[in-house]
């Protein structure tokens, strides 16, 4: 069995939680004050996920804009970050672009779009 | 000279919550001046999630967040007028303002909501000692750069200070290539969310040295190196614990001040805590017709807040234009405080100006473990809410309903204790 330590993100206390794992199995949460902070620590421990914001280069603004933002529609797999950061690295959009736009169809393999989250017209 | 009932000073997120609420108050005759090249503000380049959790029940991007308030002004098209800079606005409510296309331009309002924002402590204001490189921005001058203008300030980065801003930088300059050596804190503990402190440097393995700051900079032309030092209780640098970092790059992520240069040149009163307009329950300065709301007041940590709080502003400037823009006879009840919060917003309040309920916001001076939140009209205590943990970074709010209010008709003190029962 091995344990991990974590910071719960819950709330401005940030409980030190200490997880302990067998396998792929979580057999015990320790240090957290609520039932969030559990959930957050089983979470994080078995399939950590985050949604990656960044921007891409757009062409042909009337506004004069030069990049767009953009965000991966649902969460994915922390693990993924830098692949879908990798994967959007020199992509260009023409404008215009509306928000939800899909700016890279199944970032990195993720089976999650990256869609746009501004207007550049 | 052109006449606004009401003129919005900002189309950030205050700017553009008043305008729709004011609006939607009945007083449609307003106008949103905005010196950038497009409405929304600081959150064009905020293109992290997380906006909006309160008001919409989804976590939105910065520009998400905007363009639903940018969207309200438009169906009710509220007129605007961008890259258009305001110089000046006297006692009397004309305002000077100026731009490419009409030169300098005098406007009159019968109100005013101050929604300007804030800015970044910047270097100057830091003290740190040596020469004056290029090279060491504002975590927010570094963001719009790498979010909106698509250039990246440098490669090898040390951040001072662990406020949001830096710590959402630390994580986005990394995303873009960049290695993100040391987050320095001055203080014991840091000011961001925890959230952030996991997300933006947990999960890149950056580290985070609290009680440290920058004792020198290195370099003449371009930023080559910084020192820090750990400090002790008094946050003075403590000898032989200098570490050096080579690095091309500087952020400075220190906090925020309400940007009220307009605010002290048209004479409206600043509280010293909150460096914002001292303001009555109708969120009106010390000159009637004289409104302000967001970070320009006080500086938050939700934009949800910021927009709650810009509403109830654009409904009192509305209000004050629909009674005529006479300034109405107010009772000015201090709200005093004890055992934590720093200061309050409002300051005072007349219950005769309050509606269905009046939300009161403050924040404490240290981190505080398992207190009560008390609130005592003439001594008797109203509201009485536990919270177990309550930190600098994080504001509070208290709500007195109309029923609390009425129920004191004589009401001379209102009191907010921090206290251990």
């Amino acid at each position: 069995m091995t344990t991990r330590k974590l910071t719960c993100i819950g709330c401005p206390m940030g409980c030190q939680l200490e997880v302990g794992i067998d396998g792929d199995q979580v057999v015990s949460v320790s240090g957290h004050t609520c039932p969030r902070g559990e959930a957050y620590a089983r979470k994080e421990v078995t399939n950590p996920t985050r949604i990656v914001t960044s921007t891409v280069r757009v062409y042909g603004s009337k506004s004069g804009a030069v990049t767009v933002s953009c965000k991966t529609r649902s969460d994915i797999p922390k693990s993924s970050i830098f692949d879908c950061i990798k994967d959007i690295t020199g992509l260009a959009v023409p404008a215009p672009v509306h928000i939800g736009d899909v700016v890279k169809a199944n970032v990195a393999g993720t089976g999650v779009d990256m869609v746009a989250t501004k207007e550049v017209l | 000279m052109k006449h606004y009932d009401i003129v919005i000073i900002g189309g950030g997120p205050a700017g553009l919550a008043a305008a729709a609420a004011a609006y939607d108050a009945g007083v449609t005759d307003v106008l949103i001046l905005e010196r950038d090249k497009e409405l929304g503000g600081i959150l064009n380049q905020c293109i992290h999630n997380g906006f909006g959790l309160h008001t919409f029940k989804e976590e939105l991007t910065g520009p998400e967040y905007a363009s639903r308030y940018i969207a309200k002004v438009e169906e009710r098209k509220i007129p605007y007028m961008l890259n258009t800079m305001v110089m000046d606005i006297t006692s009397e409510k004309v305002i000077t303002a100026m731009n490419r296309e009409d030169g300098i331009i005098e406007i009159e309002a019968g109100a005013i909501v101050l929604a300007m924002g804030c800015r970044e402590r910047s270097r100057g204001a830091l003290n740190i000692p040596g020469y004056r490189p290029a090279g060491i921005y504002s975590a927010g001058t570094a963001q719009r750069l790498v979010n909106m203008e698509g250039y990246m300030p440098g490669r090898q980065v040390v951040i001072l200070g662990s406020g949001d801003i830096g710590l959402i930088m630390a994580r986005r300059m990394t995303l873009e290539g960049a290695k993100v050596k040391v987050v320095a804190e001055l203080m014991p503990f840091s000011g961001g969310l925890k959230r952030n402190i996991v997300q933006c440097l947990d999960d890149f393995g950056i580290p985070l040295k609290l009680s440290h700051t920058v004792v020198d900079i290195q370099g003449k032309e371009r930023v080559e190196g910084v020192t820090i030092a750990q400090v002790d209780n008094r946050g003075k640098p403590i000898p032989g614990t200098e570490e050096h970092y080579e690095c091309d790059t500087l952020l400075l992520s220190c906090g925020l001040i309400p940007e009220n240069e307009l605010s002290r040149g048209m004479g409206v009163a600043l509280n010293p805590i909150t460096n914002g307009p001292a303001v009555n329950e109708s969120l009106e300065t010390s000159i009637p017709g004289v409104f302000a709301a967001g970070n320009v007041l006080h500086v938050h940590d939700l934009v949800d807040f910021v927009s709650e709080e810009a509403a109830a502003a654009g409904r009192a400037a509305a209000a004050y234009v629909s009674a005529g823009c006479v300034d109405a006879e107010h009772k000015e009840i201090p709200v005093t405080f004890e055992g934590g919060p720093r200061y309050t917003v409002p300051g005072t309040i007349d219950p005769a100006f309050v509606g269905d309920s009046l939300t009161v916001r403050f924040r404490v001076g240290g981190v505080m473990k398992n207190q009560y939140v008390n609130v005592y009209l003439d001594g008797e205590r109203v509201i009485h809410r536990k919270r177990p943990i309550m930190a600098p970074g994080e504001m509070e709010e208290v709500k007195l309903t109309r029923a609390m209010l009425d129920a004191h008709p004589e009401l001379s003190s209102i009191c907010i204790k921090v206290e251990e029962a």
